[in-house]
């Protein structure tokens, strides 16, 4: 087990390694960087200025290197558009879609889950055909409008819940739905799938034969089986919600780091997208390893791979 | 009239019934058997593939599918009523009083679980007994059925053994709680054939050391000629033949049977691996109404009255039974064809 974690420690490593250098090449996929900063009127010698200024003159590795180890150090340089260090504005930002993105995804999981255990238990039950519907309408509605149908009947006609802002955990409440019901069809149907196809299987035969009680049969037995590659998938899910919770964000008036990146993107606030990319993609690659160290310790035949 | 002299057989079934809802209608996959297995006996059931054989082992241990129908006049364990048991008492006798091995030894343990785990369940749940002192039996009992450093295996995972390994540890699992009847499925068919004698022959000895009665299904002859007690040959859903390893193997009277047992001389000389003979003839659908002798579309002795109920027949004094239309099993004029 210690040295599944540690080889994927390394692999995760490297991965984040590559993702450095890619958000790195980033600055100069999209121009010169030394002209975006100096803007429309800057004049030639401007441009050559802020080039030696920022230190766009110098060979690329040798760039690299020290963009790297500024950021590691917690630099991620100073954005076009605030005039303020990126690692500053994006913390605020950050928390507040990391805050989102573990309420949905909790919801998520916490709704999808038994719900599809329940599915799989009675097939073609009310509950079961209750699921496939909320799964089929949850695909089928666009997070957008489903969000301001929220906002309709709960802030506008009830009033029970505030519109937008980030003021209290209300606040959170209506997000969290519309992004974790996002979240929910895909985790629904895998559990449901998984647990109608471990429970018939052999080994829960064996376990019944045994004289284990219903429940052992279902949640030690079963659930333990069928719940591994839903891991992977909230994980997956999990990095979505960080990135791409923008239209969510948007709509409720939730200024996180979706949002900023969205913003920053039409802005061409290249050290704030940068940075962004650069942190949404760590976090990728710490859920991936997490789920992964999570599925070998549920399930021994990982641990070998 | 019951002899009072003789004991009550540990297992009685009378009747039982199976019917399993299909597309098309019912699957009348099992129909009307009847069977006792005493103490310590071993019982073989034979039959070629479909013929109902695991179902009738699930029934037993009430293991049957939400869907599938089971039907009994009489089916008792110890005087315990299993058609009527409610959950708690058949989850009370499953593991302990009765365990089964199945006929699949890759798929049947539980890929998340260790060895040790997976043995000491039933112990666990139906004993109160604490966790070092159910390892210890577990390694006693894998030991037993012959794996080495048993110890370290208990934290193995299914993965990392081998088959035969498996059906090992399997049988090590149902023996656990030293059952009074242990019901083995087919335990070696998914087996390398030169390890298939090595876990039989174990089964059967341990079984008598601990003086589990035992049904053993099993397609290969040789073995039931060696250790069965009692046998019954099942076709198409039925008993079709019952009665002492002796009787049906030196005198069978069902003509499925004899086709059966046709290149097997006798119990004991019988070679190992020796397989059912094949009998040319189709099997009858057993979906919808299914009526008259099901084997009369293969059977060489069939005459018009096989169309029409078959009754039971009992040619000797002792358990031997078996359903046919001629008195003997032959057509009037016909022969035995050894
Ligand atoms: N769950 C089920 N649904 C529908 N049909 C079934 C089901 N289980 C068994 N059957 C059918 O019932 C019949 C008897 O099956 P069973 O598994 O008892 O045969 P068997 O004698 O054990 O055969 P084998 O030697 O191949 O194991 C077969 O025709 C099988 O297709
Ligand atoms: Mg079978």
């Amino acid at each position: 087990m210690l040295q599944f974690i540690l080889k994927r420690l390394g692999l995760a490593l490297l991965v984040a390694l590559t993702v450095s250098i890619i958000s790195f090449s980033l600055l100069f996929l999209s121009g010169d960087p030394a002209a975006a900063i100096g803007g429309e009127t800057a004049t030639d010698q401007d441009i050559e200025a802020i080039r030696v200024l920022y230190g766009f003159d110098r060979p690329l590795p040798v760039q690299y290197w020290d963009w790297l180890s500024s950021a590691l150090a917690g630099d991620l340089g100073e954005s076009y558009y605030f005039k303020l260090p990126v690692a500053t504005l994006i913390v605020d930002r950050l928390q507040i879609t990391m805050l989102l993105g573990v309420c949905g995804i909790t919801f998520a999981l916490l709704t999808a889950v038994p719900l599809g255990v329940v599915a799989a238990i009675r097939p073609n039950s009310f509950i079961d055909r209750l699921a496939l519907f909320l799964s089929v309408a949850g695909q089928a509605m666009p997070s957008f409008w489903f969000g301001l149908i929220l906002i309709v009947v709960f802030a506008i006609q009830l009033g029970w819940l505030p519109p937008s802002g980030t003021a209290s955990a209300a606040h959170f409440v209506m997000p969290t739905i519309v992004l974790g019901y996002y979240a929910m069809p895909a985790i629904m149907r895998l559990t449901r799938a998984g647990m109608l196809d471990v429970l018939s299987s052999d080994y829960i035969r064996t376990a019944r034969a045994k004289g284990a009680p219903e429940g052992r049969v279902l949640f030690k037995h079963a659930l333990r089986n069928a719940i591994i590659p839903v891991v992977s998938l909230a994980a997956v899910q999990m990095g979505f919600m960080l990135g791409g919770s923008i239209v969510v964000e948007s709509i409720f008036a939730l200024h996180g780091a979706g949002y900023l990146a969205w913003e920053s993107i039409a802005r061409n606030d290249l050290p704030t997208v940068q940075a962004l990319i650069l942190v949404f993609s760590l976090f990728y690659i710490i859920f991936t390893f997490l789920s992964d160290v999570l599925n070998a310790w549920l399930d021994p035949r990982m641990r070998a791979g | 009239m019951p002899d009072p002299l003789l004991p009550e057989p540990l297992l009685t079934v009378r009747g039982l019934t199976i019917d399993i809802p299909v597309g098309g209608g019912t699957l009348h996959a099992v129909r009307g058997i009847d069977f006792d297995v005493n103490r310590g006996e071993t019982l073989c059931i034979v039959g070629e593939s479909g013929s109902g054989k695991s179902l009738t082992s699930l029934a037993l241990m009430g293991l049957l599918g939400g869907r599938i129908d089971r039907r009994a006049a009489r089916m008792e364990f110890d005087g315990i009523d299993l058609t009527g048991a409610n959950k708690r008492t058949m989850r009370a006798l499953r593991g302990d009083r009765m365990s089964m091995i199945f006929q699949e030894p890759m798929t049947s343990l539980n890929p998340a679980y260790s060895i040790g785990d997976q043995l000491t369940e039933a112990l666990l749940l139906h004993r109160d007994i604490s966790r070092d002192a159910a390892r210890a039996r577990a390694v006693e009992l894998l030991e037993k059925v012959g794996i080495t450093a048993a110890a370290s295996r208990l934290g193995q995972y299914p993965h990392q053994l081998s088959g035969g390994l498996r059906q090992r540890v399997m049988i090590a699992m149902a023996l656990m709680c030293e059952p009074e009847l242990i019901i083995a499925d087919e335990p070696t068919t998914a087996l390398d054939v030169t390890i298939q004698a090595q876990i039989l022959r174990l089964l059967v000895e341990l079984g008598r050391e601990m003086n589990m009665a035992m049904i053993l299904i099993t397609h290969d002859l040789g073995v039931v000629a060696r250790v069965a007690d009692k046998v019954a040959v099942m076709y198409a859903g039925e008993l079709v033949e019952t009665g002492s390893a002796d009787e049906v193997f030196n005198a069978p009277m069902h003509p499925y049977t004899r086709g059966l047992l046709r290149c097997i001389p006798q119990p004991g000389k019988t070679e190992r691996g020796a397989r059912l003979g094949t009998i040319p003839g189709i099997v009858p659908s057993l979906v919808g109404k299914v009526s008259g002798c099901p084997f009369r579309t293969r059977c060489d002795q069939v005459v018009d009255a096989c169309r029409q109920d078959v009754p039971h027949r009992h040619p000797g004094a002792g358990e031997h039974a078996f359903r046919c239309v001629h008195e003997n099993g032959l057509r009037a004029g016909g022969e035995v064809v050894t």
